[in-house]
């Protein structure tokens, strides 16, 4: 049993499915019957719709049916929704124009929904789709926050002027700018946080299907949170009662925010399937995916930052100015605001924080959560700047971080963002980064570099994220539309295996296994007799699903709360079968025993007893199984270094991450193997942001330029360092389980980790993401002409 | 229109009537229901439809089966052998060099192939040959892990 619970490297039980090529993704389902569903896209950013024929179309062959948005509003469906409310400086609510799921008189980015064949075959559908006639006034777009925001610019929706989804503040205006009026130094930044695609590897799919025997309506679709899904389907879309729906998220190849929200190709699935009483199936392809899932990021920023004489921070306000897109997804407008400016404090003390933050539509794809989601954003600022401000003051940038940290003993820490740091170790995580990453031999790597003619550069990133955000009561009162607990049910069978249903979903973070762990571990039953369901509304009790990094954090916490009630019950029984008094029993992994006694009962003859009670508890309900919902008390609070080294080869601008060491605090580990599995690929995604990767759309049409893998650079293995990552514990301390939550830490650390190595080496702040050879080499010439003309 | 094709596939020979534009992988998919080749892009860059044809790596989106008549394809569901994981997918499992699971078959694959190439490749040469193939989730440090193990119990 030791090998298999918690804190041990436990090999995945979902593998095998998966490298024997037997995983159940969407698409792999096929339902008798099925129809495709194929969508006839908008080719403009911004066009009205004069007229659609479909007359020839409908005469191809294999077509079922053609719809148009005026046939969704016929049967009065509701439209997409954002479910977080963001109350801007007068307290008004955003704005949040109308969503339709096929677009009616307007279409407002390249992609957008203009019809949807359905057909017997894909081929078919897709075939009549090109035979459909659509007659559209060409408009002006607008693609980009800072042109959005100027006078006279196109505006995206007529009910939102000057294209403002919002002009939000936080913080303390008054004392922000009493901090910056005795500031000895202050350092200015500007910066862009370029737009990506999320890219799991998994295309978008769905299928709906209509049984009107039942009245029951089944949707297969890759979500994170098939409740949520289910939630908004019936609530707010079709007015239909959640018990006669059924969303199934099976295996999910990838998500990284993109697949919470609510889209409108599953909608159309479900509400065609009711229509014409068959299956109907879609699944994207790539570009549609490049064209429709929700991007990430797209802030445009100032920021200052405000030091006494020592470097001790004393204020820091911040303008951005954040693109939603054309329309506001589930959850955008949460993703500036409170998942970004909560964050603006760091790792550090200081005492004065003012930011003001502009949602702005333009003809874009919707901008929504992605991997980190706000806080990759603050950190980006926050590490930036200090790291310039040391450069600036002349000092160590590890040493005006630790000058500046929340100390040790400083927590719980309330800062002036409204968060209360709960634990964390920031010098002992800076100090055993340093260590890995050998910091004082790197003068002498910069100097041997140099010799090569190569330009070597070394940046560090401490930074802090919020995990788990909640409780709910709290995120209600900041304008979420959903409550943020999880639910887990523990059902043991009579001979002595279990089933833990969580209302979070796993799609790769190896929830079968750091939940089995988790129940093995507390309940001492054998690691292969835990079988995880999740991702099903009619198998798992109601649950909010996964992002945030808060799968464990909430919900491990609530299998915890469940192991806890299948204890109490056991120890009932227990005291029963051994005839002495429950107070008297005590539980240890697995085994009750008689406090002084030799005798003991295992938990399976435990859960024998509950289902075959012959001998048994009079006034106890046979059974074994509990549920349990989790509310946190705040959110967690991971933190920690990272250190990117790089070279620059000064000739062609190529960047070769040359080190990377990543030391976090993720509080108790389950399973560690997992824990860096994850880190891995956040480093990655962070690295792809920094160096590769980058949304473009032409400024004049509003054409998505990158909307392939031949156009949009993602992160190769050769593009790639292996990493060192090391771990420093803290444990959370109001969680059951002591856990913080990882699965985004490294996407938040590594843009600002690197590009602070970029411009060490450079010599220069003036340089975006992404750093590619071009940008770099171009910051080079730009630096060799002026100090030819010097 | 449709065409008759056959395609030996995991040892079993296979005839379908397919529309001539039939992609490989649609056959594999669609026609055979073998699943676990999987399509994750349009331009033949993502390698997670990679399957054997005669013994060679190829990307089945890349093909017609029309192409493949009368050749040998292997899928991964072809992989393992009497039961037995090939030693590849073992190595994945043991370096937990796949998260979400949807780029592992066509990366199996691939590293197979490149194992059968390069039997004693170094982490350069595993990058460098897995650059057809794109995953979002491990950052690819276990992936590469995971395919020099793999190669080296390949050998045996």
């Amino acid at each position: 049993m030791t090998n298999q619970g918690i804190g041990q490297p436990v090999r995945r039980k979902e593998d095998f499915r998966f490298i024997t090529g037997q995983g159940h993704y969407t698409d792999d389902i096929n339902r008798p019957g099925q129809l495709y569903a194929y969508f006839l896209r908008s080719p403009h950013a911004f066009a009205k719709i004069k007229s659609i024929s479909t007359d020839a179309a409908r005469k191809m062959p294999g077509v079922v049916a053609i719809y148009t948005g005026k046939d969704v509003a016929a049967d009065k469906v509701g439209g997409l929704i954002c479910g977080w409310t963001v109350k801007d400086k007068k307290g008004e609510p955003h704005k949040a124009p109308r969503h339709d799921i096929i677009a009616i008189d307007h279409v407002r980015h390249v992609g957008d929904q203009v019809a949807v064949v359905i057909g017997r075959s894909l081929g078919e559908a897709r075939d009549a789709a090109e035979a459909i006639e659509v007659d559209y006034d060409v408009l002006t777009p607008v693609v980009d926050v800072v042109n959005a925001l100027k006078p006279g610019a196109p505006e995206v929706h007529a009910d939102a002027p000057g294209n403002l989804c919002y002009d939000w503040d936080f913080g303390d205006k008054a004392a922000t700018e009493a901090a910056f009026a005795k500031a000895a130094h202050v350092t200015k930044i500007d910066l862009v946080n370029n737009r990506l695609s999320p890219n799991p590897m998994e295309p978008r799919s769905a299928i709906g299907e209509y049984e009107p025997g039942t009245d029951n309506t089944t949707v297969y679709t890759t979500s994170q949170n098939p409740h949520v899904i289910r939630l908004i389907l019936c609530a707010f879309v079709f007015g239909l009662p959640e018990h006669k729906v059924r969303v199934i998220a099976p295996d999910v190849g990838g998500g990284f925010g993109s697949k919470i929200f609510n889209y409108a190709e599953e909608t159309v699935c479900v509400w065609a399937a009711r229509k014409l009483k068959k299956p109907v199936k879609w699944t994207s392809d790539r570009t549609e995916a490049f064209l429709t899932d929700a991007h990430g990021r797209d802030h445009v920023t100032h920021a200052e930052l405000a030091m006494d004489k020592d470097g001790k921070f004393l204020g820091f306000r911040v303008d951005t100015k954040a693109n939603m897109g054309a329309y506001l997804s589930t959850f955008a407008s949460a993703v500036p605001t409170y998942l970004y400016a909560l964050l603006l404090a760091g790792q550090y003390t200081t005492p004065a924080i003012y930011a003001e933050v502009k949602a702005v539509f333009t003809n874009t794809t919707p901008v929504d959560a992605y991997r980190g989601a706000g806080r990759p954003e603050a950190t980006y600022v926050v590490e930036r700047i200090v790291e310039a401000a040391a450069r600036e003051l002349k000092m160590d940038p590890a040493e005006l971080r630790r000058r500046n940290f929340v100390p040790d003993n400083a927590f719980p820490y309330q800062t002036p963002v409204a968060c209360v740091y709960d634990s964390g170790q920031y010098a002992k995580a800076l100090d055993e980064a340093l260590k890995m990453a050998d910091y004082n031999g790197f003068k002498q790597r910069k100097a041997e570099a140099a010799k090569k003619g190569k330009l070597r550069g070394i940046g560090l990133c401490a930074y802090i994220e919020a995990c788990g955000i909640a409780p709910s009561a709290v995120v209600g009162s900041l304008g979420a539309g959903v409550g943020l607990w999880e639910s887990a049910q523990i059902r043991f069978n009579a001979t002595g295996s279990v089933f833990v249903h969580t209302g979070s979903h796993s799609h790769g973070q190896g929830h079968e296994t750091t939940f089995a762990q988790i129940v093995s571990d507390r309940l001492g039953v054998p690691l292969e007799s835990v079988e995880v369901v999740h991702g099903d509304t009619a198998l798992v009790p109601m649950g909010m699903g996964t992002y945030g990094s808060r799968s464990l954090a909430v919900g491990g916490s609530a299998i915890m709360r469940a192991a806890d009630k299948i204890i109490d019950k056991g120890k009932k029984i227990a005291a029963h079968l051994m005839e002495a008094s429950v107070d008297d029993v005590a539980y240890d992994k697995g085994v009750f025993s008689v406090k002084g006694t030799d005798k003991q009962v295992p938990m399976a003859q435990i859960a024998f007893t509950a289902y075959v009670p012959h001998n048994y508890p009079a006034d106890l309900e046979p059974g074994l199984e509990a549920s349990a919902f989790y509310d946190p008390a705040n959110f967690t609070f991971p933190a920690g270094v990272h250190v990117a080294e790089v070279e620059i080869d000064s000739a062609t601008g190529v960047t070769r991450v040359a080190n990377w060491v990543a030391v976090d605090d993720f509080g108790k580990v389950i399973n560690p193997m997992i824990v860096e599995g994850q880190v891995h690929g956040g480093i990655a995604q962070g690295i792809g942001q920094a160096l590769l990767e980058g949304v473009v759309y032409d400024p004049k049409s509003g054409q998505l330029l990158t909307a392939s893998f031949n156009d949009y650079c993602m992160p190769r293995a050769d593009d790639l360092p292996s990493y060192k990552v090391g771990m420093i514990e803290t444990p959370c301390p109001h969680n059951p389980l002591g856990v913080k939550g990882c699965g985004e830490a490294g996407a938040i650390a590594a843009p600002a980790a690197l590009m602070n190595a970029i411009t060490d080496a450079l010599g220069t702040e003036k340089i975006n993401m992404p750093a590619t050879p071009q940008n770099v080499w171009n910051v080079i010439q730009s630096q060799n002409l002026a100090a030819a003309a010097e | 229109m449709t065409i008759s094709v056959t395609i030996n596939v995991n040892g079993q020979p296979e005839t379908r009537d397919v529309e001539p534009r039939t992609l490989l992988v649609q056959f594999l998919r669609e026609h055979l229901q073998l699943t676990g080749t999987h399509v994750g892009c349009d331009t033949s860059q993502c390698g997670a439809c990679v399957v054997h044809v005669d013994g060679k790596s190829v990307k089945a989106c890349t093909i017609l089966a029309a192409q493949a008549q009368g050749a040998k394809v292997t899928t991964i569901e072809g992989l393992a052998q009497d039961g037995k994981l090939h030693p590849m997918q073992e190595a994945f499992r043991e370096h937990h060099a796949l998260q979400c699971g949807f780029c592992t078959p066509g990366m199996i694959m691939s590293a197979v192939d490149l194992a059968q190439r390069h039997p004693n490749p170094n982490e350069e040469t595993v990058r460098h040959e897995l650059e057809g193939n794109l995953c979002r989730c491990t950052g690819y440090h276990n992936i590469v892990k995971a395919v020099m193990a793999g190669a080296q119990a390949m050998r045996g």
